[in-house]
């Protein structure tokens, strides 16, 4: 498979990055008769160039809306947002459909049109964007191969697997060289590994493309396989935003924690804590592990000191490609020597008595 | 006189009675149909939520639509008179009769393309609109592509009201088939023609059936 050309020139390869997507205190307010709903409320936000950004949240969170606005099929109600040099919630409708031109968007039922066929999906845009036959039908093969789909090209939507579906969305979405990838939950429809196989298409899309993707979901998974930053969405408002590793290893916001702790099981809670406590008592506490963290030479030391360790709980796993995870300790022996431990441990890493 | 259908006294007749039904209902199809497909766009664009949402002309139109299409035929038929003389100068024949015809079958045809429009999936019309699509490109070449299958078995639903449009308004000067059962058949008191005439609307109408229920499957079998 080859790469077509972007028009965008890759700028994933390190260097200064600058946002090529800005939110500044954006709100999103919709009006019924059944009263508002603030649906994104203040949002500051930036999305750098080339990078794969998740947008995470529970269902009503206001994430779909959030994007929504970026290619404006949801109109900003108040502040600014610029994509690509220019304040979208400034721009006439006219104006926005030149503007989508460069913002492509995949969907979570895919919403190809079924009357038309692969190609015939794929060169949509294309016609939209004015491109004469010829390009046409050669940027369509380029994007088909792309995407493993040659051979599929005059096949219509209903006779594909949601998987290559997902492929022509995709395709359709690349079709005029876009900047921006905006991916609302791509994935959700999809078996698991239809979904690791679209993830991988996506990531290729933003190293091989430079294309920045901006990635819609409910799944941390999701997050963690494919994203370099996340914000987490709750109630209109962004709780956090940072690195995968930073909110991964130690989230800041409640629903942060929440969301860490379905995907990470590190760390005994419930009925494992209740079990843990009855048999052990000793001092428990949970230790984290990053790379760096030299936990192993601490308890090394811990039998000279008289002290007693038994590992009763924990994971480690990568992220990012470094080491994190935590493990829970049993610690017996006499008091002193035991808070001497602990208080080495602490010199090392991030220690939480267990209750 | 009521000797049955004789095909030395009445096959000239028949045949040129079913020309002119032909002619009005392929006529009415075409103005109708095209007519009606404008007005169910206009319809559905114009629709809470439609691409050219509109309040004030979705309650106009609606209305129109509302008051013409239970208006009986025939009256519409005497109603629209004075359009029909300004329009072909006449208001008997068979091409008189295609104004009263293509003004009822606006209205039905307009309804029948607003319900399978609003069947097309939302989100097929968003992903357009993402590629920056224009609403008018969107309307002009993807809506009736995606609604194409049904609304073709709307139009065949739709020929066999304007074939019966037809035999009334042949019964009022018009010509085709209802004339010719009418003063061959009915007014003579020969069933013998009456029946052929029956015969012969039945096979054009399994004609028209056959032929959208082929055309719609073709379309939708990769759909
Ligand atoms: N067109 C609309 N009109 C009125 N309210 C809306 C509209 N679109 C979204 N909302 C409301 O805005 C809020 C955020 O919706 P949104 O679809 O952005 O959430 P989401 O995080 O994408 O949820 P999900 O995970 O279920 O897709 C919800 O309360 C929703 O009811
Ligand atoms: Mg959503």
């Amino acid at each position: 498979m080859s790469s077509p050309s972007s028009a965008t020139a890759s700028s994933t390869s390190g260097g200064v990055r600058s946002p090529i997507i800005e939110f500044r205190d954006v709100s999103k307010v919709f009006t019924s008769r059944s009263g508002t709903t603030v649906a994104v409320d203040h949002v500051d936000l930036s999305i750098e160039e080339g990078e794969i950004f998740a947008v995470i949240g529970y269902s009503g969170a206001g994430k779909s809306t959030l994007v929504r606005l970026i290619n404006g099929l949801e109109r900003v109600t108040s502040g600014e947002l610029i994509v690509d040099g220019q304040d979208v919630a400034r721009l006439s409708e006219s104006q926005m459909e030149r503007k989508r031109r460069g913002i492509g968007m995949i969907f979570q039922q895919f919403n190809l049109f079924r009357s038309r066929t692969v190609a015939g999906n794929v060169a949509f845009p294309l016609k939209v964007a004015g491109w004469p036959k010829e390009r046409r039908d050669a940027r369509v093969a380029e994007l088909l191969d792309f995407v493993g789909l040659l051979d599929r090209a005059h096949s219509y939507p209903d006779q594909l697997s949601g998987g290559q579906k997902q492929r022509v969305g995709i395709a359709r979405a690349l079709a005029a060289g876009p900047k921006v990838l905006l991916a609302d939950e791509s994935t959700s429809a999809l078996d698991p590994e239809t979904t690791q196989d679209v993830l991988r298409l996506l990531k290729k899309v933003n190293t091989e493309l430079g294309v920045t993707v901006v990635v819609i979901t409910h799944e941390l998974e999701i997050v963690r396989a494919i994203a370099d930053r996340v914000a987490i969405l709750e109630n209109g408002r962004v709780a956090e935003c940072g690195t995968v590793f930073e909110t991964f290893t130690n989230p800041r916001s409640e629903v942060g924690r929440k969301f860490v702790s379905t995907v990470i099981h590190d760390q005994p809670r419930g009925d494992d804590l209740t079990r843990i406590r009855q048999a052990h008592p000793g001092r428990i506490v949970t230790a984290t592990i990053h790379d760096g963290s030299r936990l192993g030479a601490v308890l090394a030391g811990a039998g000279a000191a008289g002290v007693s360790f038994e590992i009763v709980y924990g994971g480690i796993g990568t992220l990012q490609a470094r080491s994190f995870g935590s493990l829970t300790l049993e610690l017996t022996g006499p008091d002193a020597a035991v808070d001497e431990v602990v208080r080495r441990l602490r010199d090392v890493t991030e220690v939480e008595e267990v209750a | 006189m009521n000797e049955g259908f004789e095909w030395s006294t009445h096959g000239a007749h028949l045949i040129e009675a079913t020309g002119q039904t032909l002619y009005m209902v392929s006529a009415t199809l075409v103005i109708g149909g095209l007519l009606g497909l404008v007005l169910g766009l206009g319809l559905y664009t114009t629709r809470k939520g439609g691409l050219l949402q509109n309040r004030w002309i979705f309650a106009i139109l609606n209305l129109v639509v509302n008051i013409f299409r239970p208006i009986p035929f025939l009256i519409l038929l005497f109603a629209v008179a004075p359009l029909t003389v300004g329009i072909v100068g006449t208001r008997l024949g068979s091409t008189a009769m295609i104004v009263p015809m293509s003004v009822a079958a606006t209205f039905g045809v307009s309804r029948i393309v607003e319900q399978n429009l609003v069947a097309i999936d939302p989100g097929v019309i968003e992903a357009a609109r993402a590629t920056g699509a224009t609403r008018w490109r969107i309307i002009t070449t993807l809506l009736v592509p995606e609604a194409l299958g049904p609304l073709i078995l709307g139009y065949t639903f739709v020929c066999i009201a304007v074939v019966d449009m037809s035999a009334l308004a042949g019964t009022l000067d018009g010509g085709g088939l209802g004339a010719f059962a009418l003063d061959y058949g009915y007014k003579r008191w020969n069933f013998g023609v009456v029946w052929v005439t029956v015969i012969v609307i039945i096979i054009l109408v399994q004609l028209a059936q056959a032929l959208g229920n082929r055309l719609s499957r073709k379309v939708m079998h990769h759909n």
